[in-house]
């Protein structure tokens, strides 16, 4: 693969709100304390009426966040993924997906690769505990150009979200003509193959376009990658339709192999069309400190792992 | 067995204070991440509890009726790292490894992996509770020992802090001191802009505490806090200490964006020249 550009998920995201500010009116957008790690401090300077910063409390952030879409306002609450969602799941499920509020809860720093600050600061439950709550949808953007798409989808979209970013700077997969092809509830095939299907989201998506060619240059296999940015609604109809093409799935996220993408695939493959099925992602482990890099190694995360993944997955269950 | 039992004087404590700041530097220049302007501004105030007020043992960390500090503005860990370093709880190599792959060091306090450490922390605005459920656990076993509590003053902001201050006035924890480093500044920019905390001292006084105000770098007065934190009968105590953000590095002092942001080694070195 060409060495990829490298672009922010937090620029994208911050320019997009200031993009769709001028459009919307109703857009707000509320803080806590980490708006210019975040980016939303663009939205701030340009709208500083609309703007507001309450200090490092995230609870009241996002119950904030639900008085104002109570009062038709399209509200978009963000800080680190550990602190909202993390910090305010009784919120987030009583004051905003309950009444289901136009609250969009946007999180960065989520999983691994928050890097050195170690476990305390590395979110990997949030998929899941956000995926359980009635009314909520799950989008995880794999790239900038991606990242301001789905802001202007769950902007444009009435309703629940949560949207999980990254901290570092991440390869770009998308042009401006693909992303166009993301939808809520849809899913991307970035890849065709016949021997097994990687379905892959956030920081993963990468790591399984190379893994996909890894295992075309070392094994001769053909292996197709879907991105699954619509976690919630999920694309059911691809799971189905990539089991019944290739027979073996790998899911692989930056996040515990429980509840996240590797659970919402398994849950449709086991009631459905029960599938060979191997998850890539953390073992329901805390995370440490460390560079980004020496941690997706340690706990499992590169195209290494996810090819071996694909070919563990077919040589235990032999057609 | 207790440190307490041999005091340094303050000349002594000074000059373990600029070894702190030396420490606290040069782990955060290896580590090139972290936070130097809220870990430099409480250097004097848990150097003051490790080699003076607190009951502890280095020999032996989970000695069952030593006093307890809980750092709950976990990103302040260097600091932490660099007293218990000195005072033997692990070697002073360790330092270097702070926030790299397998070490005992972690970005944030992990109780786990760090002798000496007493509680996992990092998410702010909870360690005020947990140190409520300590004094409560020391008052049911008729211990003696004390809880010390190291917040933020942006940490003021969460909601928590202020359910932990009823509880603790409510079962009246007069083994329970908290200790606020008032150093002006938090993530995004000043307390006082990015969410007002004053009238602070009056918000403490109203959930019934002891509340006693230092100048966060005068040994004196803050050993004189300590002692009457211990007298205290009833009521817990907070500690408002008046401090800077990045005390002790001029570019630092009052500048939020030393909050999270680590100078290179270079520059590290000429500062370090400079503290001596
Ligand atoms: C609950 C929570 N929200 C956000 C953060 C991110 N964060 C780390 S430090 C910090 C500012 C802390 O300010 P303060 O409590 O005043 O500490 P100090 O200025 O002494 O460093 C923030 C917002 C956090 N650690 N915990």
């Amino acid at each position: 693969m060409a060495k990829p550009t490298l672009l922010s998920m937090r620029d994208a995201y911050g320019e997009a709100l200031a993009r769709l500010g001028e459009e919307n009116e109703k857009i707000v957008v509320v803080g806590a304390d980490t708006t210019a790690s975040i980016k939303t401090s663009i939205f701030g300077a340009k709208f500083p009426e609309r703007f507001f910063n309450v200090g490092i409390a995230e609870q009241n952030l996002v119950s904030v966040a639900a008085g104002l879409a109570l009062a038709g306002k399209v509200a978009f609450a963000s800080t680190y993924a550990v602190f909202a969602p993390g910090k305010c799941v009784d919120q987030i499920r009583n004051a905003i997906a309950y009444p289901n509020l136009d609250v969009k809860i946007v999180a960065s720093h989520a999983g691994l690769s928050v890097g050195p600050d170690g476990a305390s600061h590395q979110e990997l439950e949030d998929i899941a505990t956000m995926r359980v709550i009635p009314n909520m949808r799950v989008v995880v953007p794999a790239d900038a150009p991606s990242t301001s798409k789905l802001t202007e989808i769950i902007a444009n979209h009435q309703g629940t979200f949560y949207m999980r970013i990254a901290r570092p700077n991440c390869p770009t997969i998308y042009d401006e003509g693909l992303a166009e092809s993301i939808r809520l509830g849809r899913s991307v095939e970035l890849s065709e193959g016949e021997d097994a299907t990687i379905f892959a989201c956030g920081l993963l998506v990468y790591e399984a376009l190379r893994a996909s060619q890894l295992l075309k240059s070392e094994h001769n296999l053909s292996v197709g990658v879907v991105d699954m940015s619509s976690i919630k609604p999920l694309d059911s109809d691809m799971v189905l339709k990539r089991a019944q093409k290739t027979g073996y799935i790998v899911t692989a996220e930056e996040h515990n192999i429980l509840g996240g993408l590797g659970g919402a695939i398994s849950e449709v493959l086991s009631e459905k069309r029960p599938t060979p099925i191997f998850r890539v992602g953390t073992q329901d482990t805390f995370g440490e400190s460390g560079e980004h890099q020496e941690l997706m190694e340690k706990y499992g995360l590169t195209a290494r792992n996810i090819a071996n993944a694909v070919l563990n997955v077919r040589t235990s269950h032999p057609a | 067995m207790a440190i307490s039992e041999t005091k340094p004087s303050i000349e002594e404590l000074k000059e373990i204070s600029r070894n702190t700041r030396k420490l606290i530097l040069e782990s955060l220049a290896e580590a090139k991440s972290g936070h130097p302007g809220g870990s430099l501004s409480a250097v004097e105030l848990v150097v003051a509890l490790y080699y003076s007020v607190m009951n502890h043992d280095p020999k032996n960390p989970s000695w069952p009726d030593r006093d307890r500090f809980i750092l709950s503005k976990g990103h302040a860990a260097p600091l932490l790292y660099a007293v218990l370093a000195q005072l033997g709880y692990f070697p002073i190599e360790q330092l270097k490894t702070l926030r790299k792959i397998n070490s005992m060091l972690q970005g944030h306090p992990d109780s786990r992996k760090t002798p000496g450490v007493e509680m996992c922390a990092g998410s702010e605005g909870i360690g005020l509770s947990v140190g409520v459920g300590e004094a409560l656990a020391a008052k049911i076993d008729r211990k003696n020992y004390r809880v010390y509590v190291m917040m933020g003053d942006g940490e003021m902001q969460e909601g928590q802090i202020w359910e932990a201050a009823m509880c603790a006035s409510k079962y009246r924890l007069d083994n329970l001191t908290g200790i606020v480093d008032r150093n002006g500044i938090q993530q995004d920019g000043l307390t006082e802009q990015i969410m007002p905390i004053e009238p602070l001292s009056s918000k403490w006084k109203a959930f019934n505490w002891n509340v006693i105000e230092v100048d966060g770098y005068d040994f004196e007065q803050i050993l004189s806090a300590f002692a009457r934190s211990k007298e205290s009968r009833n009521r817990p105590t907070v500690i408002i200490a008046h401090t800077t953000k990045g005390k002790g590095v001029e570019f630092m002092e009052w500048s939020p964006e030393y909050h999270g942001k680590v100078p290179d080694k270079k520059t590290v070195e000429t500062i370090i020249k400079d503290l001596e």
